[in-house]
């Protein structure tokens, strides 16, 4: 996709904005409509928009496999792992209160959702990109014209 | 309406999506619509025109009858139609649903979580373990499709069979 010249300007402008509503979406959850798994479908947008108009080979070199396979696997660690801390902290499993001190259950119980929801994030791009990598990667070269 | 060009299905069901995420936003709920909006009609639509670069894009013409499929269609709708006449009226509040937990839940969350979208408070703190469930299912279904497709590693050891039987 050399020639696109207008095609590779308007995603490059676009990059930017599309990764910075992901992270309004993800860290605004608790006040409006969103959360973690719209943020993380959105941050993977991104990339797949960049995939796609520069090649999936830049996308690797911009996102390595092995990263982004990390990704999907930490995003649930994160989740668990929270889980598990409050676990230890003699609360029930995933009970966010045990995050903070008795007296600022309300703190504990904000810290536990941004933790989860950046979990949620983080496996939902991940699991995106990498989904999308598997399907590109074994189809052929688009030709303009066959479309 | 008959359609063998598999990308104008696939265009045609990303409208649908669309379509369907305004019908959510109407409904006010607006976290179920941008999930609808950004998975359905966004990630979905790319992922099939991916399986289509993969496959072919006219469908095969169906080798069997269509009639059992119709009648399936027919009876299916036609129960659903039928079920539709015995739910509440849109928007009625003494609804099984409104009066089940959803009050103890709209009571709580000011003090107990104090955020001001509910849906995030049930959705991480509350369901926190349904939440969980959830993510490990994404995790589940990426890693399956990881697998079956083998990511970048398959058509370079294609060309090393190759090289290697020549």
């Amino acid at each position: 996709m050399d020639h696109h010249f207008i095609l590779r300007v308007v995603a490059k402008m676009l990059m930017p904005p599309i990764m910075l509503y992901a992270l309004y979406v993800q860290f605004h959850g608790d006040f409006g409509p969103g959360g973690g798994f719209q943020a993380g479908v959105i941050f993977a947008v991104a990339f797949i928009l960049y995939a796609l108009v520069f090649g999936l080979d830049s996308l690797r070199r911009v996102a390595p496999p092995a990263i982004v396979r990390a990704g999907v696997a930490l995003g649930v660690l994160l989740y668990a792992g929270t889980g598990a801390y409050s676990f230890f902290k003699g609360k029930n499993y995933l009970d966010y209160s045990a995050l903070a001190d008795a007296d600022h259950a309300v703190g504990g119980q904000h810290l536990g959702i941004l933790l989860v929801e950046a979990g949620v994030g983080l496996t939902v791009a991940s699991v995106m990109i990498a989904v999308f990598m598997a399907f590109a990667a074994r189809a052929p070269e688009i030709k303009d014209t066959d479309w | 309406m008959k359609l063998r060009n598999l990308f104008a299905v696939v265009m045609l069901s990303g409208v649908f999506s669309l379509l369907s995420a305004s019908l959510f936003v109407a409904m006010d709920a607006v976290d179920v619509a941008f999930t609808e909006a950004a998975v359905g009609a966004g990630i979905s639509t790319v992922l099939m025109l991916g399986t289509m670069a993969i496959t072919r894009q006219e469908e095969k013409p169906a080798q069997h009858s269509r009639a059992l499929p119709f009648l399936v269609v027919l009876v299916t709708g036609g129960a659903l139609l039928y079920g539709t006449a015995d739910l509440p009226p849109f928007g009625a509040l003494d609804t099984p649903v409104q009066q089940h937990v959803a009050p103890e839940y709209i009571e709580r969350t000011p003090t107990e979580i104090d955020v001001p979208n509910i849906v995030t408070a049930i959705l991480a703190s509350y369901r926190g373990y349904d939440t969980l469930g959830e993510v490990v299912v994404i995790f589940t279904a990426g890693i399956a499709v990881i697998v079956l497709l083998h990511g970048s590693s398959r058509p370079r050891r294609r060309e090393e069979d190759e090289e290697a039987e020549s």
